[in-house]
């Protein structure tokens, strides 16, 4: 049994009510606690349902009553209302920059909310070679390459180089992966004979040119090949990028797994974390996890 | 300090010998480019790379790419240098190595050609310095550094000139992503890029022009930085010279760990580069922020000293003077570490302690920056009074939404007002800061250079590699993982084919130019 509010809770109760659906800190049986937020929630400034949100933003507009009223008029049709614009400064002769504070008339359901998961959980590069350390035992072999006549390296490279891309250290980086960048221009045998010869884990292969087509005829290829090559279950995961395939065709280009443009190495090495060293890190299903932090 | 210098030269020296002894595709078409060889095929094929790779086919790089090709000239192969690089390209034309008195002719001639692109050089300089004279330097130290990118220099040029309004002193315009792995440098004014912006002839000239415009405009010298570390260094290197760039990043080791280029060919690069730089009176910005944001920044903070030693030693050999010595340090320590900004100061004033004349270069934060620009901006400002208080000579200046999204205009401004608002509240600091030589900073500079002798004396004594093709021990500690972590062996990565060791009869009139000092 909940013990009933000290006075001193019920007046801080009182003092900042408003009249949407307060939450309590301290609820009793039948009021809406802070615990279970939702469903209709608004932004929050210092108050329940004040809605107050800051933003900030540039007009192309020299500095004047008319570029304010601009950034006001915005602000309304952002759905701030009222809203107060409490900071306006020329940048060069052409431009003004705003901050606009105001109360948004919004409300946001959670129930609508929709969680897109990818299947496996991103991994910092330590757990990545914590993992690989513990359930592998040894270093996972990566090698990549770019095959067929392309000769743009960017994405193996901003993949696997340790400089990396958007800020995440490349492959070579993680100390629990042994990485053979090939390089441009590989001959798929060579790629195969390679892959052999150092027992590769997984084969990354990037395909940018996507003249008549080529990408995916070079995916085919290479996939063939090391199916001929391997004994079943014996074949490297196949892993190929670019920003042209379809999501959803790795099954026909008979590679294990497909990324698409924007992908960081720390993706990457999550996913081989997944899908070659502990499938313990496989996530929860969408479903359950949403209702997990409902 | 002075036992740091002396194992540095110590790990240097071998690698010159090395450098000295062997020219690689790039140098060759750099000097090619000094000659006037200009323009590409219609597949974006440079004439330079088709010269250099038919002679290489036919007679081999072993004696330089001017004996055969200016020989063939005489020889009355193709009228002009542009007409025998078509002709080679098509495989018509048949080169020889020449003798006697044809190699004489072959040599004088090729020596004018490419003195021509040498005094080019030495004109721009003189142009830049009168350019000084008339609107002056900057009126503030640090000079402020902003980086464009578009990746389209005509949507570069309007955001420089602008950044130059606003305060900008540098503008670097950042390459596209993946240049420094393409072994020809592209050709043109380009539009698309990654990320970045294509270094070409004709990019540089253009943003040279408006900046010359701006620097009218503004009544001081607005300077432009480009990139030359890559497979292409010495090309790159030698436009930036034709077009009056005036910093160039150019470090040492970076194409090596970071990119795994082959150490040879870097380093080989790397010297014609930095002579073209010294010629050109340019000042070089290294690389050392990027052992930062790949190693912790307290642990390794030896090795950003280490490798400013060594960039230094190099950058000598090669002939540049102290005030062309961009050192590069970084503000790249774990904000949550306690006493972080104590930390950062030590790093920074030992580097400005070891290199007095040099115009150190000051790199803002990036692998803190987490997205929250709030913070973000509190911790530029705490990197601002880094630079004013240790007396940093470029500052570049760190945005708030690092990691977010390039910058936006406002990112811009907001950046430039913490900087203007550090500089004019703290910017005589540099009188006033002197800390007890038993207080923490001092104590902690001590350490971390007493770290960076300990590095160098293993990297000198590494004898692993004895014996083999490459006894010299700083390759060794490349390829034992020593820097970064990375393992880069000289027998490996990428443009090892393109290096050729010199024959007896080598010959360069732009080496011969560049280390005499000649004219003619």
């Amino acid at each position: 049994m909940t013990p009933p509010r000290t006075e001193a809770q019920e007046t801080r109760a009182r003092s900042r009510s408003h009249y949407a659906e307060r939450r309590m800190e301290d609820a009793l049986p039948g009021e809406l606690s802070l615990n279970e937020p939702g469903p209709l929630v608004r932004p929050y400034g210092d108050t329940t349902g004040d809605g107050m949100v800051q933003v900030s933003f540039t007009l192309p507009l020299p500095h004047d009553k008319r570029a304010e009223g601009a950034a006001l008029q915005l602000a309304a049709k952002m759905g701030m209302e009222p809203a107060l614009l409490v900071h306006a400064k020329a940048m060069g002769p052409h431009f003004t920059f705003f901050v606009v504070y105001g109360s948004v008339s919004h409300l946001v359901d959670v129930r609508e909310v929709e969680v897109m998961e990818r299947e496996f959980e991103l991994l910092s590069a330590r757990d990545t070679n914590a993992a690989i350390r513990k359930h592998l035992r040894r270093k996972l072999v990566v090698v990549g390459a770019c095959i067929g006549t392309d000769a743009h390296t960017v994405g193996i490279d901003a993949i696997l180089n340790i400089k990396g891309f958007a800020g995440e250290k490349g492959l070579e980086y993680y100390r629990e992966l042994t990485v053979h960048n090939l390089g441009a221009q590989v001959l798929i045998p060579d790629l195969v004979n390679t892959a052999r010869e150092l027992k590769a884990d997984a084969v990354l292969v990037s395909q940018v040119v996507t003249q008549k087509d080529a990408h995916i005829h070079n995916t085919t290829a290479m996939s063939a090949a090391f199916r001929e090559a391997f004994p079943a279950g014996e074949v490297p995961h196949l892993i190929v990028g670019g920003p042209r395939f379809e999501e959803g065709s790795a099954g026909a280009l008979g590679v294990d797994r497909i990324f698409g443009r924007g992908t960081t190495p720390g993706e990457v090495a999550s996913y081989l974390v997944h899908a070659l060293v502990d499938p313990a890190t496989r996530h929860q299903s969408p479903e359950t996890r949403k209702k997990g932090r409902a | 300090m002075r036992r740091a210098r002396s194992l540095a030269r110590k790990a240097g020296q071998p690698v010159v010998e090395l450098a000295r002894s062997h020219t690689t595709v790039s140098v060759e078409r750099a000097t090619l480019r000094l000659a006037g060889l200009t323009g590409a095929d219609h597949e974006n094929v440079p004439w330079v790379n088709h010269l250099v790779d038919a002679v290489r086919d036919s007679v081999g790089l072993e004696h330089g790419v001017c004996l055969p090709a200016w020989d063939a000239l005489q020889r009355g192969e193709a009228p002009d240098l542009l007409t025998l690089a078509q002709k080679a390209s098509a495989g018509a034309v048949s080169f020889r190595i020449p003798e006697k008195g044809a190699r004489t002719r072959a040599a004088r001639s090729a020596r004018s050609a490419v003195a021509g692109g040498i005094r080019t050089i030495d004109r721009q300089r003189a142009t830049r310095d009168k350019l000084i004279g008339k609107h002056g330097d900057p009126k503030q130290k640090p000079w402020i550094y902003l980086i464009v990118a578009t990746g389209d220099i005509y949507e570069d040029i309007p955001q420089a000139q602008e950044a130059a309004r606003e305060g900008a002193d540098i503008i670097a315009v950042i390459r596209s992503t993946g240049q420094s792995l393409l072994d020809f440098v592209p050709e043109g004014a380009t539009r698309e890029g990654y990320a970045g912006t294509y270094a070409t002839q004709e990019n540089f000239r253009l943003m040279r022009a408006a900046l010359d415009q701006s620097s009218k405009e503004l009544g001081r010298y607005i300077r432009l930085t480009n990139y030359a570390s890559g497979l292409c260094m010495p090309e790159i290197a030698t436009l930036a010279g034709l077009e009056r760039l005036d910093m160039m990043l150019n470090d040492s080791m970076y194409g090596i760990l970071f990119r795994d280029i082959n150490p040879i060919r870097t380093f080989v690069d790397q010297r014609f580069s930095r002579q073209i730089h010294a010629r050109a009176g340019i000042i070089i910005n290294t690389g050392e922020d990027n052992y930062l944001t790949t190693a912790d920044a307290i642990e390794a903070a030896h090795t950003v000293t280490v490798s400013q030693l060594l960039n230094e030693y190099f950058a000598k050999e090669a002939g540049l003077a102290d005030w062309q010595l961009g050192l590069g340090h970084a503000f790249e320590i774990d904000p949550n570490v306690k006493d972080s900004f104590r930390l950062e100061l030590a790093h920074a004033l030992l580097a400005r302690q070891l290199f007095p004349q040099a115009p150190l270069k000051w790199m803002p934060p990036t692998k803190h920056m987490t997205g929250d620009i709030f913070r973000g901006y509190l911790l530029d400002g705490f990197f601002n009074l880094v630079g004013a208080m240790t007396g940093q000579g470029i500052l570049l200046v760190g945005m708030m939404t690092e990691a977010v999204v390039t910058p936006w205009l406002s990112d811009r401004d907001l950046a430039l007002q913490n900087v203007r608002y550090v500089m004019n509240a703290a910017g005589g600091l540099t009188e006033d800061f002197a800390p007890p030589s038993n207080g923490l900073i001092q104590t902690r500079a001590r350490q971390v250079l007493s770290e960076a002798v300990d590095l160098l004396d293993e990297i000198v004594t590494d004898t692993s590699g004895r014996g083999s093709a490459y006894p010299q021990p700083l390759l060794s500690a490349i390829a034992d993982g020593t820097f970064g972590a990375m393992k880069r062996p000289p027998t490996k990565g990428k443009g090892l084919d393109g290096v050729v060791r010199k024959a007896d009869d080598y010959d360069n009139p732009a080496v011969t130019l560049l280390e005499e000092g000649g004219t003619r």
